[in-house]
């Protein structure tokens, strides 16, 4: 069993834990993700690690509430404890000798983009950042970025706050206006990566991506994460599990990706409604 | 006098129609009667051929002399000295191939049912026996087991008898590996798995799950912890795909994902927290034990059709005999000498957004022939040209082998593995580093679960010499 240390909402959507594991805290690095379950009977899903405190002990998860796992962690209180807690698993995101980069995130995408920043931020790379929301209210981590970047550029989708647009807008200008990135790293949404990608292929910027299909052990076990990538003219099978999360996002077959994610929509429409009902006396 | 029988006695099962729709175990098990029948049909042979046959040797004539004595509690103790796992292995050992095959009675009739009465000792002996463990006097030595597979589970109980002091690493959430997360309930009951595991942490062996050695800690890091060895029972759990076009359209699973997510995460239970797809036409691609415990999961899971589509001959199907009988008799429909050749899925050109779009709608699959013999002497398959056809369905399950993880191949440096991904060891279980031992399908690749637990008790031996001459 392991430990819930903190609890703090940022948003309706999106809350913040912090989890008591010490052997994933002192291993964890920038773009690694554990998979917990919170129940005996429970689902096991994967979360991106948004910060370690190894003399603490604790690990930082952020998710976004969107379904019948999500919603039963975000039922747990301070103090009470999660069935299963198992990392880090993934390739760190490689980030070694970058001199400047530009950050992509997208909703809760910045939750994962965040360590990231700041890894770059510690080493001493020049960090720009984008993040984007739906609107004002989805906002997350807005001063946390800030404190990492050299150049943080908010926009949300509807104009409710900050820049109205979407993210590959100021990229594009930026990119115009001859920025050179070593590396752009975007994290988001599939949709907004591939387009990420799109609006910098014109340039020749290489494009990091962070995918995150389904997964279930996390260890190339089930092949349930695979993934297609386009090399050298010929499809070859990825398991993001272990090969990743971190893709080249020219070689990210998104379509299919995007068409793989939703294999179990209606199941998941129904699950949530389940435990949403479960919650509603409570 | 011996029975002089030709035939066996007969398993008991539950009724073909009944189980296609239940999870509980198909076979039921002998009666005391039953079994003591069957044991009166060994001849006790002075050359003992059958005992060859076993990879860990059991003594097999001369526990089956104690069934016929009804000492039950007696042949236990016989088998459990070679042999950890009595109720696992009755149960799913390919016996045809092995002890059985030895067996002077199979000459003029039929052999002696070796793996039954295996399992009718060892469920005897789970039954009524209430002794708890001795706890062995402790050596103070730390040894570390990654896996707890039957390979894991076996070096870490024979090594806790003898005092030390063992961990065992599990990256699941679950101890058991293979046998809990790949074979189902219907075959082996998890409450038996979950027993031999309770019975080594009564020996004092601790279980630690979630933890992925290369990740959470390295090979090197345990040793640094204070462990003197480690043996490495990470098993097979890569699963192959066969680069076919189509196999990433939704409903397209590796076996190894199906039967994890009906197993280990109880998709098979009704209103579970983990999906899997049910119902619809299921084709599962592959002849072996996991080709048919897919087929026989599916269908239980309330497929309306399930077809095992085999590239080779009904002689060659690599499954366990009694399981392809009983698929057979439970409804699956072979279609032999049969390979895909692409997954066909539904594309509506006029609606990008349709959610059926990217689902699986078929498998369209060349007719073969059996031609020449390969190397091992198995005639090769090769395709009629011109014989395409197609299969209509709404899942495929891959079930074409796994491979070993790279994973602590890549973590631990020295280590050195073939060039299919398994550990290379010595007879010991010696890997190339320093008290480093592995066993099991890390090593061999994926093969049976007795031949892990006699690799995990050679390491286990290997590993007590070592650490005793230190
Ligand atoms: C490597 C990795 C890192 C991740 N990191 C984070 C993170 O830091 N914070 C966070 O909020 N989420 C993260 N996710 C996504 C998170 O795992 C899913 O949101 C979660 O599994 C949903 O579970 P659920 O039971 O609540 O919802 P479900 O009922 O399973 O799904 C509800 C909705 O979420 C979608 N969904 C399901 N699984 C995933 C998935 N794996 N990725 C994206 N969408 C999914 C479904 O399509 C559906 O629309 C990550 C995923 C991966 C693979
Ligand atoms: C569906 C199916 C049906 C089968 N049917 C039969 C049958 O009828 N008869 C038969 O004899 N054999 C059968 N087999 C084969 C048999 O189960 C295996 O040969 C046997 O389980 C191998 O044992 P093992 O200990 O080597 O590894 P496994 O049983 O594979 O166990 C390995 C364990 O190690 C864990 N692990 C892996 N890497 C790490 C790591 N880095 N850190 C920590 N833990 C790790 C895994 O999670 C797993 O729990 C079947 C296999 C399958 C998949
Ligand atoms: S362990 Fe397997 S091979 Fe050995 S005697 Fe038992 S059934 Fe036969
Ligand atoms: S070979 Fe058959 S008959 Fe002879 S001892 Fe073995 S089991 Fe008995
Ligand atoms: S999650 Fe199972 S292989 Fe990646």
């Amino acid at each position: 069993m392991y430990k819930i240390i903190t609890k703090k909402s940022l948003n309706p959507t999106v809350t913040m834990m912090e989890i008591e594991s010490p052997l994933v805290a002192k291993k964890a690095k920038a773009g690694q993700f554990i998979i917990l379950r919170v129940d005996e009977e429970g689902e096991r899903i994967p979360l991106t690690i948004a910060g370690v405190d190894p003399v603490r002990g604790a690990v930082k998860i952020i998710f976004q509430i969107v379904g019948a796992t999500t919603e039963k962690l975000n039922h747990k209180a301070e103090g009470e404890y999660i069935q299963d807690f198992v990392g880090p698993l993934g390739m760190p995101t490689h980030i070694a000798g970058m001199k400047k980069v530009c950050v992509v995130g997208g909703g809760v995408g910045c939750a994962i983009a965040l360590p990231v920043a700041e890894a770059l931020h510690a080493q001493g790379t020049e960090v720009t950042s984008i993040i984007g929301f739906r609107n004002k209210d989805l906002l997350i981590l807005e001063d946390e970025f800030k404190a990492c970047s050299d150049k943080l550029v908010v926009m949300t989708d509807d104009g409710s706050y900050a820049r109205h647009g979407n993210v590959t807008v100021p990229l594009k200008e930026m990119l115009d206006a001859g920025e050179q990135f070593d590396m752009i790293i975007t994290i988001g949404p599939l949709i907004m990566m591939k387009f990420v990608t799109l609006t910098a292929k014109p340039y020749g910027v290489p494009v990091t991506v962070s995918m995150n299909p389904i997964m279930i052990d996390g260890t190339g076990m089930c092949g349930g994460c695979r993934l297609t990538l386009m090399q050298d003219g010929k499809r070859v099978t990825k398991f993001a599990c272990v090969d990743g999360p971190d893709f080249n996002g020219y070689e990210v077959d998104f379509d299919e990706a995007m068409s793989r994610g939703r294999t179990y929509f209606d199941f998941e429409r129904k699950a949530h409604e389940k435990a949403c009902n479960l919650f509603k006396g409570v | 006098m011996p029975n002089m029988n030709p035939k066996k006695n007969e398993m008991p099962t539950q009724e073909a129609k009944v189980r296609a729709h239940n999870f509980n175990e198909v076979a039921l098990g002998y009666e005391e009667s039953v079994a003591v029948d069957e044991a009166n049909r060994c001849l006790n042979c002075k050359t003992m051929p059958c005992v060859s046959g076993c990879p860990v040797n059991i003594h097999i004539p001369e526990f089956i002399a104690k069934i016929r004595e009804m000492d039950f509690e007696g042949a236990y103790q016989i088998i459990t000295q070679t042999s950890s796992l009595p109720a696992v292995c009755g149960r799913v050992c390919p016996q045809e191939t092995q002890c059985e095959s030895k067996c002077v009675r199979g000459i003029k009739g039929e052999s002696v049912c070796i793996g039954r009465l295996e399992r009718f000792v060892a469920d005897y002996h789970n039954r009524y026996s209430k002794e708890a463990p001795e706890v062995p006097k402790s050596n103070g030595h730390k040894v570390a087991v990654i896996g707890s597979g039957p390979s894991g589970l076996t070096c870490a109980g024979d090594l806790a008898k003898k005092g030390y002091k063992v961990t065992v690493f599990e990256a699941l959430h679950l101890a058991g590996g293979v046998l809990v997360y790949g074979i189902p309930e219907f075959r082996l009951p998890k409450s038996i798995v979950q027993k031999e595991v309770d019975t080594l942490k009564a020996l004092g062996v601790e279980v630690m799950t979630n933890v992925v050695i290369g990740k959470t800690l390295t090979v090197d890091e345990l040793f640094e912890m204070g462990f003197e060895a480690v043996f490495i029972g990470s098993g097979a759990g890569l699963p192959n795909f066969m680069n076919i076009p189509g196999e990433s359209l939704k409903g397209v699973y590796s076996a190894n994902e199906f039967l994890t997510r009906s197993n280990l995460m109880k998709a098979y239970k009704e209103d579970p927290d983990t999906p899997i797809m049910k119902g619809g036409k299921v084709a599962v691609v592959g002849g072996g034990n996991v080709a048919m415990d897919a087929a026989r999961t599916a269908l239980r899971l309330g497929a309306e059709k399930v077809y095992i589509v085999y590239r080779r001959s009904i002689e060659e199907l690599p499954a366990r005999k009694e399981e392809v009988e009983h698929a057979m008799e439970e409804g699956i429909e072979f279609r032999l000498l049969t390979n895909p050749v692409e997954i066909l899925g539904y594309h509506n050109a006029e609606d990008p957004r349709d959610p059926k779009n990217g689902s699986v709608t078929g498998i369209r699959c060349i007719q073969m022939q059996l031609g020449e013999p390969d190397q091992k002497g198995r005639r090769r398959p090769v395709p009629i040209e011109g014989s395409e056809f197609d299969i209509d369905l709404d899942v495929v399950i891959m079930a074409i082998g796994t491979s070993p993880n790279p994973l602590l191949k890549n973590t631990t440096e020295g280590l050195e593995v073939n060039s299919h991904g398994g550990i290379i060891v010595n007879e010991a279980g010696l890997t190339s580093r320093v008290a480093v031992y592995a066993g099991g399908d890390a090593v061999t690749g994926a093969a049976t679960v007795i031949s892990a637990m006699g690799a995990g008790k050679v390491a286990a031996k290997a590993i007590d010499e070592y650490l005793l001459s230190k």
